[in-house]
């Protein structure tokens, strides 16, 4: 019968994807970029808007609230997974807002005006039935969807006004989207790239191969001589995990040395970010920041017995503080940090910062 | 000695002009011309060997591959020690009339002298006259040229690059008659890396030149004290092909060479070589083993209960200290920071372990997250330079970057007889290339970078020093006492002034 098992159905695709998600964070499994992740989790949540009960726009998003919880249960550290709950869930909010016939505007913003002054209004429980908003929801959805495969191209299209001739640029590990930017300025402009490999999963060979079959002439070198070669460096060009809400970075560990070095000789730190990857997380939750993988990494089991009596530590995200960044370049442009705060309040309503 | 010093020199500037008669003729030094036949005249003021002239350490003693262009420059610089001489010991005959550019004729003889340094070959790598110089002066010393290795990135193309698994020992003939073999093991040792480390490097060469000096005989019609230096020179080149000499070592070898140079003419062989073998004995109990101790006793003053006390690599004068502290009834805990390629760390941690200090382990991607609970850091240097830099293995100065960033306070540990006149301000001008494939790793199977050669726009960079600039740096902790960064000028010139 088609009502279960379309439940079934997706049940099933919500318990695949999760184990993807605990599977690929833990370097097992097969490793995925972060647009990967991106777009999966929106097509389930179409998946889900699609085939899940639901009458009202509140049902729907309470069902998206529940299966996003567990989603980001499951690797904590992905938070594009969060990211793009918290878009759909905005997305609802909006089409039920055009679906009501009230302007979007006077529902969303947050001020102090309206705190004080209407105190009732806020209580929006979402609870009338529009038989369109379903096909207003997925249509939504699909556009964001197209959105997100065009975030890499939108970047590097902006490569040239960013990169001229006869440059030394600097990255660390590997970026896709960093990757994607270089290599498209690479068409017209001829400039050399040092990669710091960035011990211990050494992503930064990668990049070095890919970038030299792509014609750039790039360096390799290891993460302790990145202030030894900084004072020749023109610019600096990364990508990170996720962009926080104060304009800082999760970034690759070994970022923030890059960071500090960069500032030091007054070298401009770009980062390539696409919009799907601005959190609303502060970096003050100590516990929930730092992610450990495996100190054999680090010290591998053939040390011996120094094992037991040694602490080893392999974290995998550092932090990077808004003032070390100068630039970030995101598919709608390019902003300062201190403008991050204010793309935030547009791609995500307040309640939802908290799921 | 002084008639024997005259004679030595002339036969030196007949064979040099016979050689390089084009370059004598150009040359001119400034502040001394009009005089053409100068050669003859100046051995009548000569001072004693150029031992102790102010050379960089790092420099191999060439005398025939210097361009011409320095030879004036040693001219000047020997006029201004006449001058200091004459003013401080015998009136000396004529040339009263010689300008001398910049030193005052009543201060003693290590104020103010026109330092002026021949560039050393290894920085010189791009310049082909260099190395056709090099080339030749190594076929008259009968030692194999080592050649590069690899495609070297274009910021470097003025230093070498050689490979670990090409060992220059492979070219010489078994056994070899003109390099005494105890040097040829240490050459082999340097180059695969078998002992590293300053203090390590300096002990083994003086180890083996005492050897040298046993089984040394003077050869009839020659004199001690010429040839003994004669007999060093190719195997200071030989070693200078295994593996760039560090600063240390330049130190001890001029200060070896300037004791044999003084031995006197009528001193008897078994005499000299005693005496000769006690001085080195007594180099490397007073200015490394005395001097780790004197450090040591400085440090633990500066380490207190409840420390955690962060270190990078493996430095042997930071590892005594630590273990010191722990003997003492210190309460701390060690952070050891490492790095690839060469992971010197892990020695570090197991002599740590070994002696019960409690360690963590990091990577120095890592740093940032671990400084936060970190107290103070000490650091090991390689040399300090004249301008307060301080050379160091490479990623010493990140840690000091970081380490100011978090206001952890930097201390470095250097003994006085590593501190070189050199200056620098960057890594690139002067530096130590490693063989590139040491940063090929293999993960989960994959080799990235196991084609490098073959891609041609791709290129790998394993340095092995940088220069941290001294306002990174808190304190320095040396056998003379703590000193700041700046200070290391000033305990250059009261050495050269004791000397």
């Amino acid at each position: 019968m088609p009502g279960p098992d379309r439940e079934t159905d997706l049940t099933e695709r919500i318990e695949s994807f999760l184990s993807d998600l605990k599977r690929g964070g833990s370097g097992t499994g097969p490793l995925r970029g972060s647009a990967e992740t991106a777009r999966e989790t929106t097509a389930l949540l179409r998946r889900i808007t699609a085939q899940a009960r639901w009458s009202s726009a509140g049902d729907l998003m309470e069902i998206i609230r529940k299966e996003g919880r567990r989603m980001i249960a499951a690797q904590p550290s992905e938070t594009t997974v969060g990211n793009m709950i918290r878009r759909v869930l905005k997305i609802v909010r909006e089409e039920y807002a055009r679906s009501r016939g009230s302007s979007e505007e006077t529902d969303q913003q947050e001020s102090l005006h309206k705190l004080l002054t209407s105190g009732g209004l806020s209580e929006e429980n979402f609870r009338q039935h529009f038989t369109a908003l379903k096909a207003n929801v997925i249509e939504a959805i699909n556009e964001l969807l197209t959105e997100l495969e065009g975030t890499t191209d939108n970047i590097a299209m902006q490569a040239l006004e960013h990169i001229h001739s006869n440059e030394v640029i600097m990255t660390i590990g590997r970026s896709r989207t960093a990757e994607a930017f270089l290599k498209d300025a690479a068409r017209k402009r001829k400039f050399h790239v040092i990669v710091a490999e960035c011990a211990p999963f050494c992503q930064g060979h990668e990049m070095a191969t890919s970038l030299s079959k792509a014609g750039i002439e790039t360096t390799v070198i290891a993460d302790a001589a990145i202030f030894a070669v900084m004072s020749r460096v023109n610019k600096v060009i990364i990508g990170t995990q996720t962009v926080l809400a104060n304009g800082g970075l999760r970034a690759v560990n070994g970022t923030h040395t890059l960071a500090l070095a960069a500032k030091h000789h007054s070298t401009p730190l770009i980062v390539c970010a696409p919009m799907f990857k601005l959190s609303p997380q502060f970096p003050n939750e100590e516990d929930t920041f730092h992610k450990f993988v495996s100190p054999h990494e680090v010290l591998p089991f053939t040390e011996g017995e120094i094992l037991s009596k040694v602490n080893v530590h392999c974290p995998v995200f550092d932090y990077v503080p808004p003032e070390l960044i100068t630039l970030f370049i995101s598919n709608i442009g390019g902003h300062a940090p201190s403008y991050i705060y204010r793309l935030m309040s547009e791609l995500y309503h307040p309640e939802d910062h908290e799921l | 000695t002084k008639e024997e010093k005259q004679r030595l020199r002339k036969e030196k500037k007949h064979q040099k002009k016979i050689k390089e008669k084009k370059d004598d003729k150009e040359e001119k030094p400034v502040g001394a011309a009009s005089q053409p036949p100068t050669q003859p005249s100046q051995k009548g003021d000569l001072a004693p060997a150029p031992a102790p002239v102010p050379v960089p350490a790092s420099e191999t003693p060439a005398l025939a591959d210097k361009p011409a262009k320095s030879k004036a420059d040693l001219k000047a610089e020997r006029r201004a020690r006449q001058e200091s001489e004459r003013a401080s010991k015998q009136g000396k005959k004529g040339d009263v009339g010689q300008p001398v550019p910049t030193s005052k004729p009543k201060a003693p003889p290590s104020e103010l002298q026109p330092v002026v340094k021949r560039l050393p070959e290894h920085v010189q790598v791009d310049n082909p006259d260099v190395l056709k110089k090099l080339a030749k002066k190594l076929e008259r010393q009968q030692i194999p040229l080592r050649s590069d290795y690899g495609y070297k990135v274009s910021l470097f193309s003025h230093l070498h690059q050689y490979s670990r698994k090409a060992p220059l020992t492979q070219q010489l003939g078994i056994p070899s008659t003109v390099i005494h073999p105890a040097i040829v093991r240490l050459g082999l040792q340097y180059s695969q890396g078998i002992v590293a480390g300053s203090n390590a490097r300096s002990v083994a060469l003086l180890h083996a030149f005492k050897q040298v000096i046993r089984d040394y005989t003077t050869p009839p019609n020659e004199e001690l004290s010429r040839d003994l230096v004669n007999k060093l020179k190719p195997y200071i080149s030989f070693l200078n092909q295994c593996r760039p000499l560090s600063a240390s070592m330049g130190n001890a070898i001029k200060y070896i060479k300037k004791e044999i140079s003084n031995i006197p003419s009528q001193c008897k062989e078994e005499e000299a070589k005693s005496k000769l073998l006690s001085c080195i004995e007594c180099y490397i109990n007073e200015k490394i083993i005395l001097a780790a101790k004197a450090i040591a006793k400085y440090s633990i003053e500066k380490i207190s209960d409840g420390d955690v006390i962060l270190v990078y690599g493996c430095s042997s004068l930071v590892n005594h200290i630590l273990c010191e502290a722990f003997e003492k009834k210190r309460k701390f805990r060690v952070i050891v920071v490492d790095s690839r390629p060469r992971l010197e760390g892990r020695e570090a941690l197991r002599r740590l372990v070994q002696r019960g200090i409690s360690c963590t382990y990091v990577l120095i991607s890592a740093v940032s997250y671990i400084l936060p609970e970190v107290s103070k850091v000490f650091l090991g240097a390689h040399a300090l330079l004249a301008n307060g830099y301080v050379m160091s293995r490479v990623g010493t100065s990140q840690i000091a970057l970081v380490a100011k960033a978090f206001n952890v306070p930097v201390l470095v540990c250097c003994e006085t007889y590593k501190f070189c006149e050199r200056v620098q301000t960057d890594s690139f001008v002067s530096n130590e290339l490693d063989d590139p494939d040491e940063l090929i790793v293999t993960r989960k199977g994959k080799t990235q970078l196991e084609h490098w050669q073959e891609v041609p726009s791709l290129g790998l960079l394993n340095l092995v020093y940088d220069v941290t600039p001294p306002d990174f740096v808190d304190l320095v902790i040396t056998d003379l006492g703590m000193i700041p960064c700046t200070s290391v000028p000033v305990v250059l010139r009261v050495k050269n002034v004791d000397q």
